[in-house]
């Protein structure tokens, strides 16, 4: 693919002086480890939770939407916030595998492994709402273009909802596939490893007979693109689609057209705040710290960076536009000034303090490689993301055209309970997820080992002249030999830099 | 070292005379009473027979909806009730196609000029992107970027100086009759007025051009010195002028091409003009990249570069059709008056254009480009190239001309002649900007990747 030739400039993506087999022996430590004790207190939390969860699922579809603190005026609210709240955190997860993969960034392989497995969790936990939120669920499969008994009687294919359907069912299907066809050599190796012969068994059927020869490894990486070009748009459409559940509607500040590719700088920025906060508590748990450095962590700020600024911008867009549309129903909508000083006001706060005025202090390389404040801002932003559907939902329904039924929303112990569940949920799925699972894709680490490994970026750096490099790295020949056997022109100089990069 | 030929001078010297000689009588024929307008519709229906230009009258009405310097008209007929369609109406109705036929030349000046000014600023944001996410394998066409990004210096004066001039013709908020007549431009007064609307453009005209200056500067810094400070000087800059750049292309849209229907509005519109910006620039830089290394002056350049621009083509040409078919699909799918006027007109007066130009910008480069060994084809990518800027062309020309002249569009003269115009200006200034230092930067930290960059 790329060139082994690496510009000094560049920060090595993994320390601790790793082999090949200091690698293997890292990923696969947690798995064939045991559980500790914190394990167990965190997972007996989450399956807590869980259940309750899904006593309040149990007692909704018993009893009746009713029992939400959902009415008349405001027929959606925490439910679809949920939904599109987790769809939004999974989206980080494709975006790492797939977009960062069509961008070549190496640094995604230390991350995408644990961010894909979020987007699986997350979207089945947003898959819930879709069901639960319906006044009958068990009439559920009739969203199915099924041939039936009712003079085959089928859905409408105008509804953003039906979309969702296919959308949300596409996406967690394509992303399982790609996922999985990534574990396979990572199966392969803890199979390989394995010493019980239960454990061998059934990571034998997981790795699907992987035996790595260079045929398979040769598709396996033309399978990767091909379905990274196509989970990347996935990935747009699916966020997109959940955006047109608003903007195809009338209501004001819901029918705006910035909305798909806003809802999707969201999710990125939502998804990434998630995988931050997830993986510098991973790091630490399962010692890490080798493969998810700082620099990573650096990375994935400027992302979050990046997409906060598109979402402030779409913010700043829908308020200006809002006004200057000068339609006195603009004036209600989630981002305006009777949004900011109405009876909502501590929600729209909530917002832009946890979207726009944290994140800022991003933009601080200090802060950006500081953890525990990555952490906190990560927080703030899942947070504020959450905020963000939250008054794009209530604050826009709470008072619509008709000022007789403007209302107020609050949820009960039951809307709650449910979000909670499905947190719990996700981190059950999560923990058993980083106990059994390789958390980081070996396979790929090892390709880049070389070449961003700091063991052999000190190596070059002792063999300052491009000749001893080659037989330091042992190039093989795809790897873009021209960059280390050509004498070019201006060498001295460039080697020259390479050192005041150092002092620099 | 590249040095423009004397012949490549020539022709652009020629377009250019051709160019301004063809825009110069767009200018003068343009009617300047209504009798002369009445000549010109007569000329325009003949032989279409009486049953057309009944139903074009009809076609008007509708289409008039969105027009310029029309709402005042909309507000009176709507105020006369539809019984009144006397001789007073009439001649409103002829006042307003005078109008809509002087802006034509106006119209077609804007849109060669944006067009050009746009894949020139469009480039100056890749090439900022470019430091930015340290790429490591653009560094050898920094150059080429470099020598596009010296057309915006004259492209967006001359763009301001329209913009700042067309007045009425463009903009007609700036009728104070009008605004007075009209509660919500009333409401809107408070952006939309003159001395703002001039404070904006000059603020967008500076940011573009300091970064550009200093860019350039600092990479040519960059090749006379072994420490890489230039470099970084200009890895802050860029994140700088990006941020700025997205808060002042989205008012720029507002500005220069929203307000030209002053009571629409979407929220999208300045992204959308930004994919348009964006795939046109990325189609210059591997057209111009082609031409150059066919003539030998990038030896450094090899297929992967070659096939890395060509997939950002094919990447942002979904990218721009996604935006296109957002804004369009949820104005068309929620219907509401107001906001489907803009469409409407569009595809009632423009239709071949206006969902042939999906064709061209969406399907054609999807089906070409998406084999990885055709996009290592210069010829190739060069006819996908040629048909994205056609496309993106007439994406302009759909941005502009509907709001602008209405039904009364045509593809003539000074059409043409702006293109050849815009075209002379910027194959000279563009030459002479690739001409003004070595096609090949020195000393960037990821030249040496760059160099050996394979795919």
């Amino acid at each position: 693919m790329s060139s082994h030739y690496e510009a000094p400039i560049r920060e090595p993506l993994v320390t601790g002086n790793k082999s090949y087999h200091d690698v293997t022996v890292d990923v696969a430590a947690p798995v064939e480890g045991k559980a500790n004790k914190s394990w167990w207190l965190v997972f007996s939390i989450a399956l807590v939770a869980f259940l309750w969860g899904l006593g309040c699922i149990i007692y909704t579809v018993s009893t009746g939407i009713g029992s939400w603190g959902l009415n008349k005026t405001i027929g959606w609210a925490w439910d679809i916030t949920n939904f599109v709240w987790w769809v939004g955190i999974g989206h980080a997860g494709t975006l790492i595998s797939a977009v960062l993969l069509l961008f070549r960034q190496k640094w995604r392989m230390a991350v995408n492994r644990s961010a894909e497995a979020m987007t699986i969790f997350a979207v089945v936990q947003a898959g819930l709402f879709p069901i639960i939120h319906m006044g009958r669920p068990w009439l559920a499969y009739w969203v199915l273009p099924i041939p039936n008994q009712f003079g085959s009687l089928w859905v409408n294919f105008n509804s953003p909802l039906l979309w969702d359907v296919f959308a949300i069912s596409t996406y967690l299907s394509v992303s399982l596939v790609f996922w999985w066809t990534g574990l396979l050599p990572d199966f392969a190796m803890i199979r390989d490893r394995a010493t019980k012969p239960f454990q061998k068994k059934i990571y034998g059927i997981l790795s699907f007979g992987w035996s790595g020869r260079a045929k398979d490894w040769q598709r396996f990486e033309e399978v990767s693109l091909v379905l990274a070009g196509l989970a990347t748009p996935l990935v747009l459409s699916v966020h997109t689609i959940v955006s047109f559940d608003f903007a195809t509607s009338l209501v004001p500040g819901w029918h705006s057209t910035i909305f798909p590719p806003y809802f999707v700088a969201g999710a990125i920025f939502s998804g990434f705040a998630m995988v931050q906060t997830l993986l510098i508590t991973m790091r630490k748990v399962i010692n890490l710290e080798n493969y998810i450095t700082i620099l990573h962590i650096e990375y994935m700020n400027k992302v979050i960076v990046l997409t906060g600024g598109i979402v402030s911008v779409a913010y700043i867009t829908e308020y200006f536009i809002g006004w200057y549309s000068g339609i006195s129903y603009e004036n209600y909508t989630y981002l305006s000034f009777g949004a900011a000083t109405g009876p909502y006001a501590w929600a729209f706060w909530a917002l832009i303090t946890c979207n726009f005025i944290v994140p800022l202090t991003l933009w601080i390389k200090k802060l950006r490689r500081n953890i525990v404040w990555t952490f906190f801002v990560a927080l703030v932003i899942n947070i504020g993301m959450w905020f963000e559907r939250f008054d794009i939902i209530v604050i826009c329904l709470s008072k619509g055209r008709t000022p007789s039924s403007w209302a107020m929303f609050s949820p009960t112990f039951i809307d709650i309970g449910t979000f909670v569940g499905t947190i719990g949920f996700f981190f059950v799925l999560f923990l058993l997820y980083a106990r059994t699972f390789p958390v980081i894709a070996q396979a790929e680490v090892k390709t880049i080992l070389k070449s961003s490994g700091d063991k052999y970026k000190k190596l070059r750096e002792e063999h300052v002249s491009d000749d001893h490099i080659g037989e330091v790295e042992e190039f093989p020949a795809s790897g873009g030999p021209a960059a280390n056997t050509e004498a070019h022109e201006g060498e001295d100089d460039l080697n020259s830099e390479d050192k005041n990069n150092k002092n620099n | 070292m590249y040095k423009q030929s004397g012949k490549v001078k020539l022709i652009s010297i020629i377009l250019i005379v051709l160019g301004a000689l063809g825009i110069g009588y767009g200018f003068i024929t343009a009617p300047s009473t209504i009798d002369e307008a009445k000549e010109i519709l007569a000329a325009e229906h003949g032989g279409h027979g009486e049953d057309h230009s009944a139903t074009a009258n009809e076609d008007h009405h509708t289409a008039e909806i969105n027009s310029a310097g029309h709402v005042k008209h909309v507000e009176k007929s709507e105020a006369h009730g539809e019984e009144v369609h006397s001789e007073s109406h009439e001649d409103e109705h002829l006042e307003h196609v005078l109008h809509q036929l002087q802006t034509k030349p106006w119209s077609a000046t804007f849109v060669a000029g944006f067009f050009f000014l746009m894949i020139a600023l469009g480039v100056l944001v890749f090439y900022a992107i470019q430091f930015v996410a340290q790429v490591g394998w653009s560094p050898v066409l920094f150059r080429v970027m470099e020598g596009i990004t010296a057309y915006i210096l004259p492209g967006s004066i001359i763009v301001v100086l329209i913009v700042l001039f067309a007045g009425e013709h463009f903009y007609p908020w700036q009728n104070h009759e009008l605004v007075a007549g009209d509660k919500i431009l009333q409401g809107k007064s408070g952006y939309l007025n003159f001395p703002f609307f001039v404070i904006r453009a000059i603020v967008y005209l500076l940011i573009w051009n300091t970064y550009r200056f200093f860019a350039v500067k600092n990479s040519r810094d960059q090749d006379d010195s072994v420490a890489i400070k230039p470099y970084r000087k200009n890895f802050k800059f860029s994140v700088i002028f990006l941020l700025f750049f997205m808060i002042t292309e989205s008012t720029m849209a507002w500005d220069w091409f929203m307000s030209m229907t002053p009571h629409w509005y979407s929220t999208l519109f300045a992204w959308y003009i930004f994919a348009t910006m964006i795939v046109s620039a990325l189609t210059v830089i591997a057209i111009t990249t082609i031409i150059l290394k066919k003539l030998g002056h990038l030896p450094f350049v090899n297929n992967s570069h070659l096939h890395d621009v060509a997939k950002f083509m094919f990447g942002f040409s979904i990218f721009w059709t996604y935006l296109w078919f957002s804004q369009f699909m949820l104005i068309w799918y929620a219907n509401i008056p107001e906001e489907v006027t803009y469409f409407t007109l569009r595809m009632e007066e423009y239709n071949l254009l206006f969902f042939g130009m999906v064709v061209i910008n969406f399907v054609f480069p999807i089906l070409i480009l998406m084999n990885s060994d055709f996009k290592r084809i210069p010829w190739f990518v060069v006819i996908a190239g040629c048909f994205i800027l056609v496309g993106h062309y007439i994406d302009v020309y759909l941005l502009v001309m509907p709001s602008t002249v209405g039904s009364h569009w045509s593809f003539g003269i000074t059409e043409f002649a702006a293109i050849l115009f815009f075209l002379g200006l910027f194959l000279l200034v563009v030459g002479f900007g690739l001409g003004k230092a070595p096609l090949k930067i020195k000393n960037n930290p990821f030249l040496k990747e760059s160099e050996n960059y394979h795919y």
